[in-house]
């Protein structure tokens, strides 16, 4: 990259910055013309010249020139015109040369966006292009933030300045040249004056900006470390909260907002200190022209009309002068914009663009062996991660990585993935550095995992298949349009320096995953997500969301079968008491009264029960059945118990998580509302609080809060009146409710919920449990396994994965791995998060996986408890850098007493 | 109902001294479960989550070694089990077993550990039971001690 910005934008912008200037010369035909033409209009037509006699006439657009040496010259005569009709021609001309002055700048400055855009557009590319160069080691002192600010903000006034980075110099230095030369023609002397108190102008103006420019640089510095430090806030908020730091936080941002606006303020003084002593050299001429120019035309050295002609040109100068310092200043700001950012990205040494080379076709398998000779590792602050070591990786190997965290197992596993290069020594394939071997070779063939996973904000499966996307396959099924559209995109794209790949392209490689095409993808990552244990995890997903009934038909359309299916099983299972179903003829003693009452789901989760009681439908329904009654009484019984039992707990005391109805501020609002409404008739009670008394009983479960307040009696008369609740539905409500029905699939509950048609039984010790045990069974056996995945794996993981647990995360990061079936797999302590027997069990499936695929692939496993190093070829051991032991299990624990002491 | 639980709670050494008003309160924030016969309360090796209270039926206390499950003890109504495991965090010590249709109070961890902070009545008789317990198994240790020594 080019250091210096004007260069830089000439060398990529010099032949539309040609263009326009000569666009710009060509508009300055009609627009000087276009001064002219008043006067004309003015002198003849209006005042008469020319025009004496009745009848005379004019000629019209006569071209006549008398030139030099050829003599005169007439081109075209002109039409003869009256006075009347050479007013219209003129002032049609004139209309017209208003019109295409300014279409001119219409287009100029279109011309001049555009440019610009195209240069920000190749601005920014280029700093993410070398981003993505960057070497590894640099990412360690590196802020996200920070680097993103200056890829989006501090090359922003770039853009605008490009376009005017040439013209305007040409153009305003033109027009204070031309005023320049007209004084000095007019008289020398007050040209001279004139000509020096410019150059103090120039020289000094600028000079005093310097410091303009310092600041402004320190400005940006301390702008950049500002949304550095906001991110790391919003990174680190559970340490801010676990360690009490959030006044230490408030005090740092407060201390930096302090800096940038001493900083700015600073800024504006000398500004505007800068803009006073400019203004000030400008209003000095006219004080020597009229004292100085004035003694010499009282002295009869200078004419008068050469005075009041110098006058009236010099007012013609400041304007252009101080804009031509503007965009000195402009230029300069820009420059030290430009400069700082490209401190940041000027690294050396960059990694070859050819390692980047982007590779369409198949890539041909690694099928020698790593050799590492002499591998040296220092970290940052000159450790020795790795001391000589020399080994060698065979093809088709499965290698445990031995030793304690530290121990350079680690390292070597990260040098092997290219994540820190080595000091000295060399890792090659074939005598080819790994280094130096392109990227399409080593993130194809080879794969590598560690225990900190990166995630996209995406789907699951989005996530999943990002170790598939190297290429775009061209999509051959685009029409015409697309083509056309697609074109257009690359063509600007080009002009701007960027790639031309096509995003939307299907970058997918089927073939390595081992599918043909996306319909059989999931077979392909079925068995891989089995392997690292995350199926039931992503099937759990999948129940627990609300499923589309219209996406997703083949599950929706089968519900029934499903619900059938769920029932016959617990039946023949004899374990109908896990699950009460609904049923429109009898309560549901599992369920809430609510719920009882309504008999559906809710579309609208923001509904309350209070807004349910308070519809005034609800109300005249809860009346005409005397359920008010029942329901208050209930709901009052609920309020005094609960406010009996929790009423001296302090707020934050853990029984309160079983209160599901109340929250500990309610407690003393409870108390004061018994306290006014007890031994009231229902009538007598204030609507607000009849509410919230009777909403109580609404999410009253008799199992699970077991205060004996539902009796046969009034379950009965619930389900008689939920009979006449639905018949008398108005269409508002009715739009409120989806009436639960058996043959029916709805949008407004989870697909588990939709299976169970009805509630679990709270007090049966292993009920869900049970049914979650079963329920992949059902749909396997309805071969809708692979439907219920597709759908969990659509799964939103949240910003870096958040939404998933660390344990799901790194699975997930290990399957991404696997899902390549690279040659070399080298996985570094991938499952931290789990425990050993969890972590055992997937590494045995792993390994009996590649074992089972038949060729035979390299596996590099940094293990953490050395006793599963069995179930490898062979073990390297590591100690404080250096390669201890190397051989197979038995013999190592036979023959290293390092090795057997960690066992 | 809490008003049965809160009598079933009275009958418990531990809770003996709890108020009632608090021993309603200690009902509700438990759940009430009920275990078919043969299935496993808690299974040895476990991670502890909560205790439990036996409110009617029988269980069977088994210990497996590399010998196979051994029977310890037999438990019924009032007894509580499991809490070793929420007090120390350690793995369950046991498996419990239904040997009836069982019905407990599942007292969870959080809950437990705040009814020991809050009644030291509850502590002591905690302490008072453990103890208890740890005498009866020096006792067994050294009688099994000895027969091993005279065998």
């Amino acid at each position: 990259m080019e250091k210096n910005l004007l260069r830089y934008i000439w060398c990529h912008t010099r032949r539309e910055q040609l263009w326009i200037l000569l666009l710009v010369a060509v508009s300055m035909v009609p627009y000087f013309l276009s001064f002219d033409l008043p006067k004309q209009i003015v002198n003849g037509p209006i005042q008469g010249n020319g025009f004496e006699t009745a009848n005379a006439r004019q000629p019209f657009f006569r071209l006549a020139y008398d030139l030099p040496v050829i003599g005169h010259v007439e081109l075209f005569r002109g039409i003869e015109l009256e006075r009347q009709q050479t007013l219209m021609a003129l002032s049609a001309v004139f209309l017209a040369l208003v019109l295409i002055n300014g279409l001119f700048k219409f287009h100029i400055n279109t011309c001049k966006g555009r440019l610009g855009e195209r240069m920000l557009r190749r601005i920014r590319f280029e700093l993410v292009d070398r981003i993505l160069r960057f070497p590894p080691k640099n990412f360690k002192q590196l802020k996200s933030a920070e680097i993103a600010t200056m890829v989006k903000d501090e090359v922003e006034p770039l853009g605008g300045f490009t376009g005017d980075a040439f013209i305007l110099p040409a153009l305003l230095g033109g027009q204070a040249l031309t005023t320049l030369g007209f004084i000095i023609v007019q008289n020398v002397w007050l040209g001279m004056i004139t000509a020096s108190i410019v150059a103090v102008q120039l020289s000094i103006i600028p000079r005093m900006r310097r410091r303009l420019l310092e600041l402004g640089r320190l400005r940006q510095l301390t702008a950049r470390e500002f949304s550095g430090r906001v991110s790391e806030i919003v990174d680190g908020i559970n340490a801010v909260h676990s360690n009490d730091t959030s006044n230490l936080e408030r005090a740092d941002i407060a201390w930096r907002l302090g800096q940038i606006f001493s900083i700015r303020y600073d800024l504006y003084r000398w500004k505007f200190l800068v803009k006073f002593i400019n203004n000030l050299l400008a209003q000095v001429t006219p004080f020597i022209f009229y004292a100085f120019g004035g003694y010499f035309v009282l002295l009869g050295r200078l004419d008068l009309g050469q005075l009041v002609a110098v006058i009236a040109a010099y007012k013609d100068l400041p304007s252009p002068l101080k804009d031509l310092i503007d965009w000195d200043q402009a230029r300069q700001d820009v420059q030290v914009k430009y400069a700082t950012v490209w401190d940041q990205f000027s690294v050396e040494p960059l990694i070859a663009p050819a390692v980047h080379e982007l590779a369409n076709g198949p890539v041909p398998p690694l099928q020698a062996s790593v050799v590492i000779r002499n591998l040296t590792l220092v970290d940052d602050s000159g450790a020795r991660l790795l001391d000589d070591v020399t080994t060698e990786v065979g093809a088709g190997e499965t290698i445990a990585l031995v030793g304690t965290t530290g121990s350079g197992a680690e390292a070597f596993a990260e040098a092997l993935g290219r994540l820190i290069w080595p000091t000295s020594g060399s890792i090659t394939i074939c005598d080819q550095s790994l280094l130096e071997m392109p990227e399409s070779i080593t993130g194809r063939r080879i794969s590598y995992a560690s225990g900190e996973p990166f995630f996209l904000h995406g789907t699951l499966m989005d996530n999943l298949l990002y170790g598939l996307k190297h290429a775009p396959r061209a999509n051959g099924a685009l029409d015409e349009k697309h083509l056309a559209e697609f074109e257009r995109y690359a063509t600007e794209a080009r002009r701007a320096g960027n790639v031309e790949f096509d995003l939307h392209d299907d970058w997918v490689d089927y073939k390595a995953a081992g599918a043909n095409g996306p319909d059989d993808l999931l077979n392909a990552v079925q068995p891989i997500l089995d392997a690292v244990q995350i199926s039931e995890d992503i099937f759990d997903l999948t129940l627990r969301s609300c499923v589309d009934a219209q996406a997703h038909r083949t599950i929706s359309e089968r519900i029934v079968e499903l619900r059938r299916a769920l029932r016959d099983r617990l039946a023949a299972d004899h374990r109908d008491d896990v699950l009460v179903p609904f049923d429109f003829d009898l309560y549901n003693i599992q369920a809430s009264v609510g719920e009882n009452l309504l008999f559906g789901t809710r579309t609208q989760p923001g509904l309350s029960d209070q807004d349910l009681i308070a519809e005034p439908h609800f109300q005249r329904f809860l009346e005409e059945t005397g359920l008010d009654q029942d329901l208050y009484q209930m709901g009052l019984a609920i309020a005094e118990t609960a406010v009996e039992l929790f009423h001296d707990l302090a707020p934050q005391h853990s029984f309160f998580g079983r209160l599901t109805f109340m929250s500990a501020d309610d407690i003393p609002v409870y108390q004061a509302m018994l306290a006014r409404c007890r031994g009231l008739r229902l009538d007598e009670v204030p609507m607000q609080e009849r509410i919230s008394i009777t909403a109580l009983s609404l999410s009253y479960i008799e199992p699970s809060h077991r205060f004996g307040l539902l009796g046969e009696d009034l379950m009965d008369r619930l389900v008689t009146a939920r009979k006449i609740f639905h018949a008398e539905l108005p269409e508002d409500m009715a739009n409120l409710i989806d009436r639960h029905d058996p043959e029916r699939f709805t949008n407004y509950a989870s697909l588990l919920d939709n299976v169970l048609f009805g509630r679990v039984a709270y007090q049966v010790a292993d009920a869900a449990d049970h049914i979650r045990g079963i329920m992949k069974e059902l749909f396997s056996e309805a071969e809708l396994y692979e439907s219920a995945l597709a759908i969990g794996l659509q799964f939103d993981v949240g910003a870096s994965g958040k939404r998933l647990t660390m344990a799901q995360r790194q699975k997930l990061n290990l399957a991404r791995a696997l899902l390549k079936h690279s040659d070399l797999t080298i996985l570094n302590r991938p499952l931290s998060a789990l425990d050993q027997r969890v972590e055992e069990a997937i590494m045995r499936s792993i390994i009996q996986q590649r074992n089972d695929a038949g060729q035979p692939t390299s596996l590099v496993w940094v293990v953490s408890d050395p006793h599963v190093a069995r179930i490898f070829d062979k073990v390297l051991l590591f100690q404080r850098g250096s390669l201890i032991g190397s051989g197979d299990y038995l013999e190592l624990s036979r023959s290293n007493t390092v090795f057997r002491e960690l066992l | 109902m809490l008003s049965d639980e809160v009598e079933t709670l009275r009958e418990v050494p531990i809770f003996a001294s709890i108020e009632p008003a608090k021993l309603k309160l200690l009902a509700f924030a438990c759940d009430r479960m009920i275990y078919r016969q043969g299935q496993d309360i808690c299974r040895q090796g476990d991670q502890g989550d909560a205790a439990y209270v036996l409110l009617s039926g029988m269980a069977d206390v088994i210990v497996s070694s590399s010998a196979g499950e051994v029977k310890v003890a037999a438990i019924g109504a009032n007894a509580i089990v499991g809490e070793m495991a929420v007090l120390c965090n350690i793995p369950r010590t046991a498996t419990v077993r239904a040997t009836s249709r069982l019905e407990v109070l599942r007292i969870s961890k959080d809950h437990f550990l705040a009814l020991t902070s809050e009644f030291p009545q509850v502590a002591t008789e905690i302490m008072r039971t453990l103890a208890a317990r740890l005498s009866e198994t020096t006792a067994e240790l050294a009688n099994a001690r000895i027969s091993f020594t005279t065998r």
